[in-house]
């Protein structure tokens, strides 16, 4: 075990854990302390070797450990850093991190083109959230920004290059959970791309599972294309038999329609468990699914403006249960 | 940094396989690396199918590449995008590399791309209409003591002034297609 | 002074050869590690030389060494760093197109203090003709035994092979080179893990600059004690200096540390002096390093006179000094705009970064546009203090060194000459022709003007 402070709050956790995840187990264990987790935009839990990239999650060593009290002398990415015993760390209480954050932010939007009016991530975007949390008003960018046709990857995924902040997800995505990757990073500098350099489909069972790793609105499932704002529609913890996944999902509905299906996202925004393509594109029938009950999103989030009130939650939750068979199905007509 | 457009399709390129002389020096690439480690070939073999594509990479040649290595097309064309030195479309017969970088434009490189690009009667990026030349301004080739200076296939030439680029061009004229692989 | 312990053969007749080569005394250090010597002797020799990493970063070599892990049954390996593509850097080609077996010599020597069975050469694509003379040479050493296995008898087997590259300056960052190596893009690795516990093939793995093995050579056959006494403090021996831009010798120089920076650039042993006009400015260890006025690079801010060590060329640290680094030296007369020059180096950051981590990749563009704007007579003068923030947040926030070494010329040329900067704001018309300051120099007041 290893004893790690971090914006002066005191955490015990194993040995071989990071910083990051140092500073999530205290967001965890009091959700008033979550402030001091810092912001991730390329590590994900659930992907091996993921992280380090975008380096928005840097926080400040100012005590490498009991043994080695020395400070490291350059912001280190907290994602992929081990935490060591007295390691001190500074995130939010150190001005100087803060604004090498900011740079960083403000990096990663120069050729970012702003779309979100007619992006479909808008309201459950990471960048959209990093901006706002750390981002100017204005950009100081004055130069044309990198451009590229959006492209079609196959039938059911649109891959918008200009919008993608090289995180990598979703190349170890397919490195690590489909076989046969078929696309990749290619070139170099400012004008890497995600791409399958030849024309060529993104086709394997789990393929969808890239857009829900895609902090960004650059993979969006073209199933629901346009259907509607995430703020329209009603996530619903739903789980089906499926012999490929584990069948446990969220599926988003808009009245009785089903518009999409995702996979589960904990409170850090990453996926819990990855399902495969025909629950997340083939199932869109809420027959096709048995309803757990309404997904808990952070209050904070714009999906859960005006959807839920009270009364409309606790009947949902009186109505649906979890794994009951004698559940009677849930009438979305009632809202 | 903009890039030149890839020719990313087989549309109308011709099809691509290694000599025999190649093959066995593919083989002999890989035994230098320890068993399962052969896609540490990946580099000196592309060097060997531009060499035999006329010098560029088209998706045939990479194709190949990625079979004799039995490795994933993808992670040839990553590769093969990241190096400056693959050329992804087709070039001239000789591509004259003139190094831009600092140490050599302070000894008048920028001179000599303007001399070439008039006598050529092309931009840095293009080719001669006859598909005789490439120009290209490129990076540092470690040769600031005897600038300026550009690469044509293997070979360096040094210390350059107008007079030796017309002797230069005039010699290439009449050689055959220059690689990097030419010993 | 003057002694030469790399170059001292290099005009002899037929030293690419290994006829030559053994005729001046090659390969004796095998001999004499192999024969009279443990490992660890070897690795305590080269502790006590007190040899620093010739690629740029000065890293004690001998301290590198020791933090090989040696897990049993696990091979370990050597690995040559001959990707030199620092701007400005060119040593390690003269070094590899005359002596190859030098560097062969120093590879075996060194691979059996690390116990490395194979060991392996890295060298940048576009010195392919180099690659080949290597390859020649390394097959002379196979076929004399000196590589192979049981090499002199010692039980030790050793086999070296050359890789090529094919056009990334990043790979010259130990961990970009090793995935070169493997077969993949040269994008730089998370560290920890180090190589030295988890390198080629997950491997321990010692990464090399070509000098530094090199200079294995001279410290086996003479001692550890006798390398370390040339030199001044802890800028033991002997370094190889590629000398270019407005000077009237550019080439290749072995110089003993601690010559003054005057000598070293006014000495017709070796710059012979500014080319024609005045000196206006100094990088004095590859296009990474801050670039310094010619006041300061004679003299220190304490008006003391500068050495050619790493110590005294990083004396008042980035405000008024720069660095040794690869010892990639390069002069500016004063005909030469320091503006573009500062554009140049931008343009050539943005170029080669790998576009892994943001601030590198977006960053070293952004910068490339602005200077380019500023020296075509687009700029304003916000433009300094924009540039100035963002190499700011570019340094120190990214995963390997090169944004570090895309910040610093920026940051060094405005912290000296910012007027030139301000003039290319102010007066747009006069900058348009490229050779702006060819007839009429450029008039700055030196800060630190000594009397």
């Amino acid at each position: 075990m290893a004893k790690v402070t971090i914006d002066n709050i005191e955490i015990e956790v194993p040995d071989g854990t990071t910083i990051l995840q140092a500073a999530r187990m205290i967001g965890e264990r009091s959700k008033a302390d979550a402030y001091v987790v810092p912001p991730a935009m390329c590590y994900h839990s659930k992907l091996k070797t993921s992280g380090g990239y975008c380096r928005t999650c840097i926080v400040k060593v100012t005590k490498g450990s009991e043994k080695d009290p020395r400070p490291m002398p350059k912001p280190v990415a907290s994602c992929r850093t081990n935490v060591m015993d007295g390691m001190v760390v500074e995130n939010t209480v150190n001005p100087e991190l803060i604004d090498a954050r900011n740079g960083v932010v403000e990096f990663l939007l120069i050729n970012h083109p702003l779309d979100c009016p007619i992006c479909d991530q808008a309201g459950e975007c990471h960048l959209q959230d990093l901006s706002y949390e750390n981002g100017k008003e204005a950009s100081r960018y004055q130069f044309e920004r990198r451009t590229f046709e959006p492209i079609d990857i196959g039938e059911t995924i649109k891959l918008h290059m200009t919008r993608c902040i090289l995180c990598y997800r979703c190349v170890k995505v397919a490195e690590q959970i489909t076989d046969g990757r078929v696309h990749g990073v290619i070139n170099r500098g400012d004008v890497s791309e995600i791409s399958t350099y030849i024309t060529e489909a993104i086709e394997n069972d789990f393929s969808g599972n890239m857009i829900d790793v895609c902090p960004v609105g650059a993979l969006t499932d073209r199933t629901f294309r346009f259907a509607s704002r995430v703020w329209f529609t009603n996530p619903l913890d739903a789980h089906r038999n499926c012999d490929k996944c584990s069948g446990k999902a969220v599926v988003w509905m808009k009245g009785a329609e089903v518009l999409r299906v995702t996979g589960r996202k904990d409170m850090w925004g990453e996926v819990e468990e990855f399902i495969c393509n025909s629950c997340r594109f083939e199932k869109k029938s809420s027959s096709d699914w048995t309803i757990e009950g309404p997904r808990k999103i952070d209050r904070h989030s714009v999906i859960s403006q005006g959807h839920y009130t009270n009364k409309l939650q606790q009947k949902l939750l009186t109505i649906a249960a979890p794994n009951d068979p004698g559940i009677e199905p849930f009438n979305f007509n009632e809202r | 940094m903009a890039t030149l457009k890839a020719v990313t399709t087989t549309e109308g390129t011709p099809p691509f396989s290694f000599s025999a002389e190649a093959l066995a020096e593919c083989k002999r690439l890989i035994a230098r690396y320890p068993d399962s480690k052969s896609k540490s070939a990946l580099l000196p073999i592309l060097h060997l199918a531009q060499s035999e594509n006329e010098g560029w990479l088209s998706v045939n040649a990479m194709d190949a590449v990625a079979q004799v290595l039995g490795i994933q097309h993808i992670e040839v064309y990553e590769v093969a995008s990241f190096y400056s030195m693959y050329n992804l479309r087709p070039v001239g017969r000789h591509h004259l590399e003139v190094c831009r970088t600092t140490p050599c434009m302070v000894r008048g490189s920028d001179d000599i791309i303007a001399y070439l690009e008039k006598k050529l009667n092309i931009h840095v990026g293009e080719t001669t209409k006859d598909g005789m030349f490439t120009l290209k301004g490129v990076e540092c080739l470690g040769s600031c003591g005897t600038a300026p200076m550009l690469q044509c296939g293997a070979k360096y030439h040094e210390n350059l002034t107008p007079e030796k680029v017309d002797a230069l061009i005039d010699q290439l004229r009449n050689e055959p297609r220059t690689n990097y692989t030419d010993l | 002074m003057g002694r030469k312990l790399l170059l001292e053969h290099d005009n002899k007749p037929g030293i690419q050869g290994l006829e030559g080569y053994r005729a001046n005394g090659g390969y004796r250090s095998v001999e004499k590690a192999l024969k009279l010597m443990s490992p660890d002797a070897v690795l305590e020799e080269v502790k006590k030389s007190g040899l620093r990493g010739r690629g740029g970063a000065g890293f004690p070599t001998g301290l590198k060494w020791s933090f090989m892990a040696k897990p049993p049954g696990v091979p370990r390996y050597l690995v040559v760093n001959a990707d030199e593509s620092e701007p400005g850097t060119f040593k390690d080609r003269y070094l590899m197109e005359r002596i190859p077996h030098i560097l062969i010599e120093g590879m075996i020597t060194s691979s059996f203090a690390l116990g490395a069975n194979t060991s392996y050469i890295y060298i940048r694509g576009e010195y392919f003709y180099i690659y080949r003379i290597l390859e020649r040479a390394i097959e002379e050493a196979r076929a004399a035994g000196w590589l192979g296995k049981n090499i002199l008898g010692s039980g030790f087997d050793h086999d070296i092979h050359v890789q090529v590259g094919a056009g990334a300056y990043i790979c010259g960052e130990e961990t970009a080179l090793l995935e070169s190596l493997e077969g993949k893009r040269g994008n730089p690795r998370i560290k920890p893990p180090f190589p030295a516990v988890k390198g080629l093939y997950d491997c321990p793995t010692v990464v090399n600059n070509v000098e530094t093995i090199a200079a294995v050579v001279p410290i086996i056959n003479d001692g550890g004690d006798e390398y370390a006494k040339i030199g001044v403090g802890r800028s033991t021996g002997t370094k190889l200096i590629s000398a270019g831009g407005n000077i009237r010798k550019p080439g290749v120089y072995e110089i003993e540390l601690g010559i003054t920076c005057e000598e070293f650039l006014n000495s017709d042993k070796w710059c012979g002096g500014v080319e024609g006009r005045a000196l206006k400015a100094v990088v004095p260890g590859g296009s990474s390093v801050p670039i310094i006025p010619a006041e300061l690079y004679f003299k220190t801010a304490k008006f003391e006179p500068r050495l050619m060590t790493y110590e005294s060329l990083s004396d008042g640290g980035f405000a008024t000094g720069s660095m040794l680094g690869s010892g990639g030296f390069y002069a500016y007369n004063d005909a030469q705009c320091i503006v573009r020059s500062t554009w140049n180096h931008a343009r050539f950051y943005a170029h080669e970064s790998c576009g892994q981590c943001s601030p590198c990749r977006e960053g070293t563009g952004w910068m490339e546009k602005i200077l380019y704007r500023l020296e075509h007579g687009q700029g304003r003068t916000d433009d300094i203090d924009l540039l100035w923030d963002i190499q700011r947040k570019i340094e120190g926030n990214t995963i390997c060194p090169l944004g570090d070494a895309a910040a610093w010329p920026v940051a060094s040329a405005i912290r000296h000459f910012r007027d030139e900067f301000e003039y290319h704001a102010t007066h747009p018309t006069k900058v348009k022709d490229p050779k702006h300051f060819e007839k009429e120099p450029f008039k700055r007041i030196p800060k630190f003007a000594s009397a």
